[in-house]
């Protein structure tokens, strides 16, 4: 064997180092790295070269001046007179409430249409299939298009809206709900949900190791469910009811009052989610069919029932094989999001790579922090995603 | 060089880096066209014809320019741009200069660093809704959604606006002029706002366009005009004399038809300076001393290009008003030709 050759040789020559097979592959790498690194200099040196001979000042500056334009959806204060720095972080927010809530559904969606398309029924796994290959063989863009179309279109105006209840609100300028109003009293709910949630994580623990010792076993979930959701409503009850609901309320043009969903998130979101649904539905379906069908077998002739058969058998092995995908299909999601530039959700692009650079003129200052951004969100659910995987990976032992 | 609208154009564009910027009008002659960057479509303003060429009002600038410097008028490509593409498009030396819609403003032409080379049209903001909503003035569109088109001073003023006034509006943005339309006559927007041509162009283009009215308010001054990067005084000149040459054309009465007639010599000696019949003024830009004859020839006098597109016998039906010469109550003035 070449490496035991290798080692038995007291003295190295320069020149055995390439004819080696694994110094001369690090050799290359080295030098492609080299290589690498003064393509880039080289490309940042001539961009900050050539911007200097166009006399185009460059800086982060502007980030501090008033931006001068009005955004939507608000998530925080902001007013035409706030900074560029804060419509960015407007544009941040929008990003990740458009991504979260899109992680949500589409994880939600694709794990019912996963199992619905390995279900028994002839019918319903067809048009589990039909649906899948439909939706992820058009291009996403198109798919926000058209549900823009769709609600702007066949929604009514503000003025003849569907009102599905009191207080309820659909028309082509969004859905209309009333928004909570905290009165000062609520912190004290807030604690309350706290407590009852470090109550219900103790109890689970607790519950595991009486049945680890003995056997026995209690209905945790409906005890902790009865906990979370219990503890907060009496205090809620106790405190006086803090809350008031903001109705809203059609007032001249638009409705005022409440919390408004827009129609471009609305767009966006189902959009986003259903497009990534389909791939999800792949990879639960792919999870599921790995797990070798001897193993619900076995559990069946020990006697445990077909939904435990699921939750404590095929699922903790399924979901080592839908993790690792499912990870790219959430990072998938959150970039996708960028084409909510199509139907105007100001979302990062929209606001600090959009708007603000056009204002300013400071194209490579507001790409870079789109890009930096972009990074920083992928990095960030790769890390959740990756410690999760972890946890649920085969303990080797 | 480039510095692209993107970073990818970057990169890639970075090494294409030379400084040969200085001399926009040998370039030109070298590739044997203009390229020209215009609207994505504005009717009478940028549209293709049947033929699918560029015609218009603005693109009718460029065709001068291509006309003076070749002799013909056909020698023009075009790039349509956006409100967000434009200005990186005519910085990086994608198009040699930029006839769109474009307002001239402080921070354009200082920090952005390019030269505007003159107006074309005066325009100022103004607001389209439809008739049903019984709205008669600007000042009643408390809390509509009003649909602008990102990147544009439009979204500025908008803004200013409605803060001074006091009032609540929720913007809905907008890519396209197309996009704008849609959402508007889907009823996803109350108002829609841009220039006050534009939205008379865009009006023009609805099915019953008696059906929407334009607000009185004007909320903005929008002087439109062609426009060059910084750093080639010579091509600004030979952009701004084009343009110069059409009004004054019109000033003086030469027309597309009589123009041949006219360069063969006048008793006017504005005219024959002009048309090269006198002098050698030609010479000064670096053009042939006909240069204005077929800038002229191309498409008319101003005047002749504002009736074609967009003036009163078209489906735009835009008065001349500001746009009048100055002779006849308007702003449109050049300097002497001497």
């Amino acid at each position: 064997m070449a490496a035991v050759d290798y080692q038995q040789q007291p003295g190295v020559k320069l020149s055995e180092l390439w004819v080696d097979k694994r110094s001369r592959g690090v050799i290359i790498q080295i030098i492609a790295l080299i290589l690498l690194l003064l393509f880039i200099g080289f490309i940042v040196n001539n961009t900050i070269n050539n911007l200097k001979l166009l006399g185009v000042e460059t800086g982060y500056g502007f980030l501090n001046e008033p931006s001068n334009y009005d955004i939507n959806q608000r998530p925080i204060e902001y007013s035409s007179r706030s900074s560029h720095g804060r419509a960015a972080l407007v544009g941040i927010l929008n990003t990740a409430i458009v991504a979260g809530a899109g992680i949500v559904l589409a994880t939600i969606l694709g794990f019912v249409a996963g199992v619905l398309r390995l279900s028994g029924n002839w019918l319903i796994s067809r048009l589990v299939y039909v649906w899948v290959e439909l939706t992820r063989n058009v291009p996403l863009l198109l798919q926000i298009l058209l549900w823009h179309g769709i609600i702007v279109h066949s929604l009514p105006r503000p003025q003849e809206a569907l009102s599905p209840a009191d207080g309820f609100f659909l028309s082509n300028r969004g859905f209309s709900v009333p928004s909570p109003q905290f009165e000062p009293g609520f912190w004290a709910v807030v604690i309350a949900l706290g407590v009852a949630v470090a109550g219900a994580i103790w109890f689970a623990g607790y519950a595991k190791r009486v049945q680890e010792q003995t056997g026995k076993h209690y209905p945790v979930f409906t005890i902790n469910l009865a906990l979370v959701v219990g503890l907060p409503l009496i205090v809620f009850m106790a405190m006086g009811v803090p809350l008031t609901l903001d109705w809203p309320e059609l007032r001249g043009f638009n409705f005022r009052g409440g919390v408004t969903v827009r129609p471009e998130f609305m767009a966006l979101w189902l959009a986003l989610s259903f497009y990534t649904a389909a791939f999800i539905s792949e990879n639960v379906r792919a999870g599921i069919q790995a797990v070798s069908h001897g193993q619900t077998e076995a559990s069946y002739a020990l006697g445990l029932r077909p939904n435990w058969t699921m939750r404590l058998v095929i699922l903790p092995q399924a979901l080592r094989v839908i993790i690792p995908p499912l990870i790219s299909q959430y990072l998938n999601l959150t970039k996708n999001s960028s084409l909510a530039i199509a139907v105007g959700y100001m979302d990062i692009v929209a606001t600090i790579g959009g708007i603000s650079l056009n204002q300013t003129g400071r194209a490579l200052e507001c790409m870079s922090i789109v890009l930096g951004l972009y990074l920083a969100f992928s990095l960030f659910i790769s890390t959740v995603m990756n410690w999760y995987n972890k946890r649920v990976a085969l303990v080797e032992r | 060089m480039k510095v692209s609208r993107l970073f990818l154009g970057v990169a890639a564009a970075s090494l294409v880096a030379s400084a040969a910027y200085a001399d926009t009008l040998s370039d030109v002659q070298a590739k044997g066209f203009l390229q020209c960057g215009v609207s994505t479509g504005v009717a009478g303003f940028a549209f293709t014809d049947d033929a699918g060429n560029w015609q218009g009002f603005d693109p009718a600038v460029c065709q001068a320019v291509a006309a003076a410097i070749f002799g013909d008028a056909s020698k023009t490509k075009y790039t349509p741009t956006t409100g967000k593409t434009r200005f990186e498009a005519l910085k990086s030396g994608e198009i040699d200069m930029l006839a769109r819609n474009t307002t001239w403003t402080y921070s354009r032409d200082v920090d952005l660093k390019l030269s505007f080379t003159g107006i074309n049209y005066y325009d100022g903001q103004g607001f389209m809704v439809p008739k049903g909503l019984g709205v008669s003035s600007a000042k009643e569109l408390d809390g509509a959604s009003v649909c602008i088109q990102t990147g544009t001073t439009t979204e500025l003023n908008l803004a200013d606006f409605f803060r001074t006034n006091n009032m609540s509006y929720e913007p809905v943005p907008i890519e396209t002029n197309a996009e704008a339309r849609q959402n508007y006559q889907a009823g996803r927007c109350d108002v829609y706002t841009t220039d006050a041509s534009g939205l008379a162009a865009t009006r023009a283009t609805f099915e019953n366009p008696a059906d929407h009215v334009i607000l009185p308010e004007i909320i903005s001054k929008e002087p439109l005009g062609p426009l060059v990067r910084h750093g080639d005084d010579n091509w600004a000149d030979l952009v701004r004399w084009t343009l110069n040459v059409l009004i004054i054309a019109e000033e003086l009465g030469v027309t597309q038809d009589n123009v041949m007639e006219m360069a063969k010599g006048t008793d006017n000696p504005e005219i024959n300076r002009m048309l090269g019949a006198e002098g050698s003024y030609g010479d000064m830009l670096g053009l042939p001393a006909d240069w204005a004859v077929h800038a002229i020839k191309a498409g008319g006098n101003y005047g002749e290009i504002f009736a074609r597109f967009i003036g009163t016998e078209t489906d735009i039906g835009l008065e001349r008003g500001l746009n009048e010469l100055w002779t006849k109550g308007g702003l449109i003035y050049a300097p002497p030709f001497r």
